[in-house]
């Protein structure tokens, strides 16, 4: 039992090892010239441009949903009026970034897993490697860059939509209109609302590109390990989100509150 | 009066010299492996290799599966290191090769997989400009039309130039794959199964296509085959793996009449 419970810790530690060196993989192909501009536009477009509808959907629902769920205990204390403030504050701050970051590693970290996966299983990546071109450069470089580009903008689009989702269930529930209504978001949220908050969506887009190349790259041959590397790459993506939000909190907390 | 000019020089330079006509010294050895072994865990796959490759030959590696023969060919590309033995190719220890060195060489010697290992993404046209762009760094669209139309026709799939892979059938793939490697005109070819999968028509039109591309490129290479059709229009000399070692080494005609059963048994 202990021997198992070693075994367990040593294989921890062997994958934080190869994590840790596949990072600096990442940094220095990253500067280390050539870059692959064609590619990092093309995985923009694929990572943001095709996660705008599943991003805006969610938001949008999002909002109403918590407009709608929020109401009646804000109703009850006599606070209705808070409404917009408190669904402001909750989606710019926390829900926005969170959700958004949450259904990208569930696209796309597992996309980019999957695919680098396949890649790896039918030698592709061995391929470009013993023709003399850089994969790491090529594929996760690129890959990452793009996550850590696109997820704040999504983010941004998604805040946007969601408040549209709140407004338009205040606006069924008790006729607030719309000028009220943003005049009450804008004057809720500030700079030191917003600005946290687009600081960790760049890291949550980072942990998203990385660990779901991290997974690809590193999966083993056979088919079985591609679905193994989606899979493992959508779970380490979201508990990486949570970790990050944690230490952002305590973070913003310190430096903003 | 066979030693006139070798290849040499910087990736860039050498697909320009090999436009020319080139001679080489037969006798020169271009991969040279003494004593190799390698291991996965506790599974000794590679026991004991000796193998040496000459310029210009055609080496058939003959063995059963999971005998280590792809292992051989990618400790010889640097895909993987060997635990304990020498593997030197152009008389450098390739485990000695810093990521450099290794780039450079990876130019010298091309690597055809199983299974053509096409970019899913691209294009034919995308996938045989890939090694050109990034590794001999050609930038002229007109140059970069001329070699892969050049290298297409060689294969015979100069209409499948826009077609994606996944258009593309097993032996047409294979095919793809090894312009893919012909095109930055390596010195050292490394075939991995080169007709597994293929019917007997296309297997042969693929074995044929080897020899043809081996004579116009004027590579050394190492085939591995379970294909006893490919071995026979492929090969100058063969060699024979069973559990990690060569136990059998000479011309196909020789094997044949071999009077090891094991040897033998790949005849019948």
């Amino acid at each position: 039992m202990a021997e198992q419970e070693l075994t367990g810790w040593k294989k921890w530690l062997e994958e934080v090892g190869e994590q840790v060196t596949f990072l600096k993989g990442f940094f220095r192909n990253l500067f280390a010239g050539g870059f692959e501009w064609s590619e990092f536009v093309r995985q923009c477009y694929e990572i943001g441009y095709r996660s705008i509808t599943l991003v805006g959907i969610t938001s949008f629902i999002m909002g109403v949903v918590l407009t709608l769920q929020s109401r009646p205990t804000l109703v009850k204390f006599g606070a209705s009026s808070m409404l917009p403030f408190m669904v402001c504050v909750s989606i710019i701050r926390e829900i926005g970034p969170v959700i958004t970051a949450i259904i990208c590693a569930g696209k796309i970290s597992s996309g980019i897993g999957a695919e680098l996966g396949s890649m790896k299983v039918t030698e592709q990546i061995d391929a470009m490697e013993v023709s003399g071109a850089n994969p790491m450069q090529y594929l996760v470089v690129t890959r990452i860059l793009a996550t850590t580009l696109m997820i704040p903008i999504l983010t941004l689009m998604g805040d946007f939509l969601g408040l549209i989702g709140g407004f338009l269930a205040v606006h069924f529930a008790d006729h607030t209109s719309w000028q009220l209504y943003f005049n009450k978001c804008v004057s809720s949220v500030d700079f030191t609302d917003l600005l946290p908050a687009v600081i960790k969506t760049i890291f949550f887009g980072f942990a998203v590109g990385f660990i779901g190349s991290y997974k690809g790259y590193n999966s083993n041959n056979g088919t079985e390990s591609v679905g193994i590397a989606a899979n493992s790459a959508v779970v380490s993506a979201s508990l990486w989100i949570f970790f990050i939000d944690v230490v952002a909190v305590q973070i913003t907390q310190l430096f903003f509150y | 009066m066979e030693k006139e000019e070798k290849i040499k020089g910087k990736p860039e330079e050498k697909a320009e010299d090999a436009d020319k006509k080139v001679t080489y010294d037969k006798n020169e050895i271009v991969v040279e492996i003494k004593d190799l072994k390698k291991s996965f865990g506790s599974k000794e796959v590679l026991k004991n290799i000796n193998l040496t490759l000459k310029r210009g030959e055609n080496l058939v590696v003959l063995g059963r599966s999971g005998q280590g023969k792809s292992v051989t060919i990618k400790c010889i590309s640097g895909l993987l290191s060997q635990d304990e033995g020498v593997c030197k190719v152009f008389g450098e220890e390739v485990s000695d090769m810093d990521e450099k060195e290794l780039k450079e060489l990876r130019v010298k010697v091309g690597f055809l997989f199983q299974s053509g290992a096409l970019y899913d993404s691209m294009s034919v046209k995308e996938n045989l400009e890939f090694p050109l762009t990034r590794v001999l760094k050609i930038t002229d669209q007109a140059e970069l039309d001329k070699r892969v139309n050049e290298v297409l026709e060689g294969v015979g799939l100069a209409d499948a130039v826009d077609k994606m892979p996944s258009d593309l059938s097993g032996g047409m793939r294979k095919r793809v794959g090894l312009a893919r490697t012909l095109i930055v005109k390596p010195e050292i070819m490394l075939y991995d199964e080169p007709t597994t999968g293929l019917d007997p028509i296309t297997s042969r039109e693929i074995s044929e296509l080897i020899l043809q591309m081996q004579k116009k490129y004027k590579t050394s290479s190492i085939i591995i085959t379970h294909d006893m059709d490919c071995a026979k229009i492929t090969s100058d000399r063969a060699v024979v793996l069973k559990e990690g070692e060569f136990v059998a080494e000479g011309t196909y005609d020789e094997l044949e009449k071999s009077k090891d059963e094991f040897v033998r048994s790949f005849f019948k």
